[in-house]
């Protein structure tokens, strides 16, 4: 497979920590001369543009939230002249105010540059055909693609999300090649194209990119094998750039980080110490070469961890493992947490069972926590006897109960009939008022 | 002669039957059996029809998880006593019966008994070595 960019890709770390060192310090002396919020932020901690004389100062510098972003809304975080802007992009909103990026003509550069790395993973060149199937508009998914396939010089096929015929239509006369989109909408549009008689494995399409919401090892196996292609997980959020802050090569062992961009650490959410690599905890990123929303330290809430042996891709950058889930996302069901992810492995583990899932949590009469996890029947685990059905759920119910310590009530549910996103797959549906 | 039963999982709400017959219907599929296990939330509807692979087929397309089961039809006479010389048969034989139902074949003197057996070939040869008549199709 192509590696985009060797340089910054494949760099010594003795390079590529200088490289971090030198863009951290311009990154704090920026954002502590332009940005209010910071200078005030930095002061309170007792931090300055001096106090970082190695990448292990960083602890130094106070953590970003989302909140401080949706505060700051819309222009509050600008480090640069409004006149120097090209491009801006927000999140949907839909938990709250959105939060903005904002692009100078350098950033975009950066941005084309981290998707071309991402494209490239998927083995996309010049001369592939990218079906981009994100959203285009404020959302960064289309228009991040976008500039990483013409950075490549691969032919666009600018479709944005939905009108599912539609895709399946120019995906096959216009002979796609890579397609980007959400992991439940690569399924849905496998399971349309099945129903409309058009057989994916004939098409040319060879790889896609997979991201915005968390998917599973168990989903990548079922996409590659329904869609026919190399399915890669991709990594990235509004708050740093969009897409193409991580990525998966073709070893699929955890995806790259751009960490000559991207500065990642790994916290305990609880009490902000930085982790060890291969411990597990909040994934924490710095912007290194932002000139238009740079971030200190901000606080992704995924939970994560970095690995740091070398890849058999040749890349020498750090990588994060698939996530493995948010500290928001984290369910408390009887005083016991969990988050959706450890359902996930362990419907995972059940062979036939699908990826297809959702979990309802509710008060009953007696005003405990219950939870329902909805799981799909596919014909694979179907028998016709009820025994055979009951052993399934009371298998399902008996590895719940040993992962998670809770048990859960099992619904088998008909093949399909969970609602199919066409954006992020919402998996959990709170019904408690507390 | 095995009969070949169509086996449908589906969720315990109203009118799903409905969805399920009509569509057969609708391709003149003529149901010769049919019966349903039910549970607190699922059903599992089991059914004989005159053309079992289309009807299969037909119900995969329309999303429902279905196939077919391997089971026995026997001819039984309509008097007192003669499901019990059955029952007996494969207790003797140790061939356990996992489910059954009654057909809606029929003639003056002879019902029709569905039969999903552990071992179909068994019972099928202990059925016929002991005289009974099995329903080569419907």
């Amino acid at each position: 497979m192509p590696i985009w960019n060797r340089d910054a890709e494949c760099a010594s770390n003795e390079a590529r920590q200088a490289l971090q060192l030198a863009r951290l310090q311009t990154t704090v002396e920026r954002v502590y001369a332009r940005v209010p919020f910071y200078r005030e932020k930095l002061d309170r901690a007792g931090a300055n543009p001096d106090s970082i004389t190695c990448l292990k100062d960083i602890a130094k510098l106070p953590f970003t939230v989302k909140d401080e972003l949706r505060q700051t809304y819309p222009y509050g975080l600008l480090a640069c002249d409004r006149s120097e802007l090209v491009e801006i992009h927000t999140s949907s909103g839909t938990t709250g105010t959105p939060v903005v990026g904002a692009y100078t003509e350098a950033d975009l550069d950066l941005w084309a540059d981290v998707m071309a790395r991402t494209l490239s993973m998927a083995g996309c060149v010049k001369g592939d055909t990218v079906q981009n199937g994100y959203g285009y508009g404020m959302f960064t998914g289309g228009l991040g693609v976008h500039h990483g396939a013409r950075r490549i010089g691969a032919n666009i096929l600018p479709i944005s999300s939905g009108n599912t015929r539609r895709q399946l239509m120019v995906m096959r006369d216009f002979g796609a090649t890579h397609l980007t989109c959400t992991p439940s909408y690569s399924l849905f549009l496998a399971e349309s194209a099945l129903a409309e008689g058009i057989d994916l494995a004939e098409l040319p399409l060879r790889a896609g990119c997979f991201g915005a919401e968390p998917w599973s090892e168990n989903m990548r196996v079922e996409i590659e094998a329904k869609l026919g292609i190399s399915a890669h997980d991709i990594y990235g959020l509004t708050e740093l750039i969009g897409p193409g802050v991580a990525a998966e090569c073709e070893c699929k062992n955890g995806q790259h980080f751009n960490e000559d961009y991207f500065y990642p650490e790994i916290i305990d959410p609880l009490t902000g110490a930085v982790l060890p690599d291969g411990e597990k905890g909040e994934l924490v990123i710095t912007s290194l070469q932002r000139e238009g929303t740079p971030l200190l330290r901000y606080r992704t809430r995924d939970i994560t961890f970095l690995m740091r042996e070398p890849c058999a891709c040749g890349r020498t950058t750090v990588r994060i493992h698939r996530l493995l889930g948010r500290t928001d996302d984290l369910m408390i069901i009887r005083g016991v947490n969990c988050f959706p992810s450890q359902i996930e492995n362990v419907l995972m583990r059940i062979e036939g069972t699908q990826p297809h899932y959702q979990i309802v949590i509710d008060r009953g009469a007696t005003h405990l926590d219950e939870i329902e996890v909805q799981v799909e029947v596919e014909e694979a685990i179907f028998s016709d006897l009820t025994s055979g059905m009951e052993s399934l759920r009371k298998r399902i119910h008996d590895e719940l109960k040993s992962e998670l310590g809770i048990s859960a009530h099992i619904k088998l549910v008909e093949p399909r009939s969970i609602p199919r996103s066409e954006g992020k797959a919402k998996r959990i549906i709170d019904r408690r008022s507390i | 002669m095995i009969i070949k039963q169509i086996s449908i999982f589906m969720e315990n709400t109203t009118g799903r039957l409905a969805d399920v017959t009509a569509l057969l219907a609708k391709s003149g599929i003529n149901l010769r059996a049919i019966s349903i296990a039910d549970t607190a939330d699922f059903g599992i509807l089991r059914m004989v029809a005159d053309q079992p692979d289309a009807a299969v087929a037909l119900l995969k397309a329309a999303g429902f998880a279905a196939r077919e089961t391997d089971v026995i039809a026997v001819e039984v006479p309509d008097q007192p006593g003669a499901l019990a010389r059955i029952m007996a048969l494969f207790r003797d034989e140790g061939v356990n019966i996992e489910y059954l139902y009654a057909s809606l074949e029929h003639s003056a003197d002879q019902a029709v008994i569905v039969l999903k057996v552990d071992d179909v070939a068994a019972g099928l040869a202990m059925l016929e070595k002991n005289g009974f008549v099995t329903v080569p199709s419907f």
